[in-house]
């Protein structure tokens, strides 16, 4: 566990917030020492603590940075709530710690992940990339994380992999957005092998530098930069190695309008709405969509020969 | 200026304003969020549709309460409910799409949702520009049918909704059901039921 001396614990990381979720823990039957051992995790798993060790990527991009405000306010996060600002209103209650990942499925490494093996899995770095929503808005976001393919390669996957499918946690207690049906939870997405071995592909626990915040999937969640946004799983639990192609949330929802792959672009519009421009959230023109939201160059070749009006 | 404070219709002018001053407000405070455009034309369409259910409810209300006053005011809530469709309307013109015809077009023929909203918005503006007295008396029987255009036109505006929105379908059907009661409370047999309630209870002595 990554406990910093006491010293380093400032007393302005102990917010109100912090202090009700602790109660809440203790009420929930841990006991005292128990409470106590995790107020000493928590005021280092917060969202706005720096994460340590954080190296810079080649993955940078010449476009100025959606501010943090806005990529913590205004998110789609259905768990908490259908609203922009629900996320962030009602993530306070998500626990982030003790959280594992369970790695399973067509591997020969099966494996229960808690967060500290997560952090320390490979080096993290920093990753500058475009986001954008299915919607019609974008955000350019400095993610933290490690990429996927280094998660894969310590499962040691079966021949019989050929996709992985992300789950998201299911808890009505914790995620209020889950008490309602909008979709079909737990939520599920998914991701050709070669896609999630794509070195763009993140596994992402921080943005600025700074432990996620609950609304934007903490503790670990899914970056596919060159696909909308919501094949980007948040707040994982489970990465599964299956045979036959996940059936994602989504695509349960409304197959009509969402498909397996949700490449960005700019040609194949949504049916209810053209996927031509986009509104990059701080500017006041729209801009261009650009293909595979500007990262044909690493990822075009996996979709050759495939008919992208199909294969939506 | 007293008399004016007196004067109920000063009073609903006023609550009508409301909607756009909270959004002047909120624009110099930054408080429009992180898509301030967005926010804009949502709210501005919201306020559209609430205008359109409002000026629906007066003819009702009249019926239920027996306050044949209430007529007066249902005018003014109807200019209301478009002048927020124009709003509205311009800020997709010029925020959404910032004046390019070509793009508009297209969106209007494109996007089933946008051609909805944009019936609604066109069948508004004869109801609009017949709204005045002299019109009224110039157009005799046939103003009535002319503005009965206004259920099609509500109709409408709940379908554009429906059809916007990504998944969560509440908020839409929200307005349909309100809608439903509405246009109910219109059906002969429902009028002809409520006035018998109505005047059984007026022969009752203690009511
Ligand atoms: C009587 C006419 C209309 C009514 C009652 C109406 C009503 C609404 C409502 C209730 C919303 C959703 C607000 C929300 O999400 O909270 C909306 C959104 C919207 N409307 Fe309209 N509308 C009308 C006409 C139009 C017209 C003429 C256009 C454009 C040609 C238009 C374009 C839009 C757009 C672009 C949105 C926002 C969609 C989004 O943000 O995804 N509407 N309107």
């Amino acid at each position: 566990m990554l406990i910093r001396p006491p010293n380093d614990i400032l007393s302005s990381e102990i917010t109100p917030h912090e202090v009700y979720r602790e109660r809440r823990r203790f009420m929930q039957g841990m006991g005292v020492l128990a409470a106590g051992a995790a107020l000493g995790v928590a005021a280092d798993v917060e969202a706005g603590v720096r994460l340590a060790g954080v190296r810079g990527s080649a993955y940078t991009l010449n476009e100025a940075k959606t501010p943090y405000k806005s990529v913590t306010t205004y998110n789609n996060f259905y768990e908490f709530g259908t609203g922009k600002s629900d996320p962030a209103e009602n993530a306070g209650g998500l626990n982030t710690r003790p959280w594992t990942v369970a790695v399973e499925g067509e591997v020969n490494k099966p494996g229960v992940y808690d967060m500290d093996m997560l952090l320390k899995l490979a080096p993290l770095e920093e990753r500058v990339y475009r986001m954008r929503c299915v919607e019609g808005w974008s955000m350019v976001i400095p993610w933290v994380g490690f990429p996927l393919h280094e998660l894969i390669r310590r499962a040691n996957p079966t021949g019989n992999a050929r996709y992985v499918e992300f789950v998201t946690l299911h808890d009505p207690g914790q995620m209020p957005g889950q008490r309602s049906r909008v979709l079909d939870w737990p939520y599920v997405e998914g991701l050709r092998m070669d896609e999630a071995m794509n070195p763009l592909t993140l596994l992402a626990v921080g943005l600025y530098g700074e432990v996620l915040p609950n609304q934007n999937g903490a503790p670990i969640r899914l970056v596919v930069p060159w696909k909308y946004g919501f094949k980007s799983a948040k707040s994982i639990v489970r990465i599964r190695f299956v045979e036959k192609q996940p059936l994602t949330a989504w695509m349960k929802a409304t197959p009509s309008e969402y498909g397996f792959y949700s490449n960005v672009n700019p040609q194949v519009d949504h049916p209810r709405w053209s996927q031509a421009r986009e509104r990059r959230i701080g500017e006041f023109f729209k801009r261009d969509t650009l293909m595979f939201n500007g990262y044909g160059a690493q990822v075009a070749q996996m979709y050759r020969g495939m008919d992208l009006k199909r294969y939506f | 200026m007293r008399r004016v404070f007196h004067n109920p219709r000063f009073w609903v002018f006023a609550v009508c304003l409301l909607p756009l001053t909270r959004l002047i407000v909120l624009g110099f405070s930054g408080g429009l969020g992180a898509n301030p455009i967005e926010f804009i034309t949502r709210s501005l369409g919201t306020w559209t549709l609430v205008g359109l259910m409002v000026t629906l409810s007066v003819t009702p209300l009249r019926r239920l309460t027996g306050h044949a006053e209430l007529i007066r005011y249902r005018r003014m809530l109807g200019l209301f409910a478009f002048f927020y469709a124009c709003l509205h309307f311009v800020t997709y013109i010029w925020l959404d799409q910032f004046f390019d015809p070509a793009a508009i077009v297209k969106d209007i023929v494109k996007r089933p949702f946008i051609t909805v909203g944009f019936a609604a918005f066109v069948l508004l503006v004869p109801l609009a520009l017949t709204s005045t007295h002299a019109m009224m008396r110039r157009l005799g029987r046939r103003w009535q049918q002319l503005h009965r255009l206004v259920y099609a036109i509500a109709i409408l505006g709940v379908i554009h909704y429906l059809w916007l929105v990504k998944k969560d379908l509440t908020d839409p059907l929200v307005y349909a059901v309100v809608l439903t009661l509405l246009l109910v409370l219109r059906l002969p047999w429902v009028v002809h039921a409520l006035q018998a309630v109505r005047s059984s209870r007026r022969v009752s002595p203690q009511s």
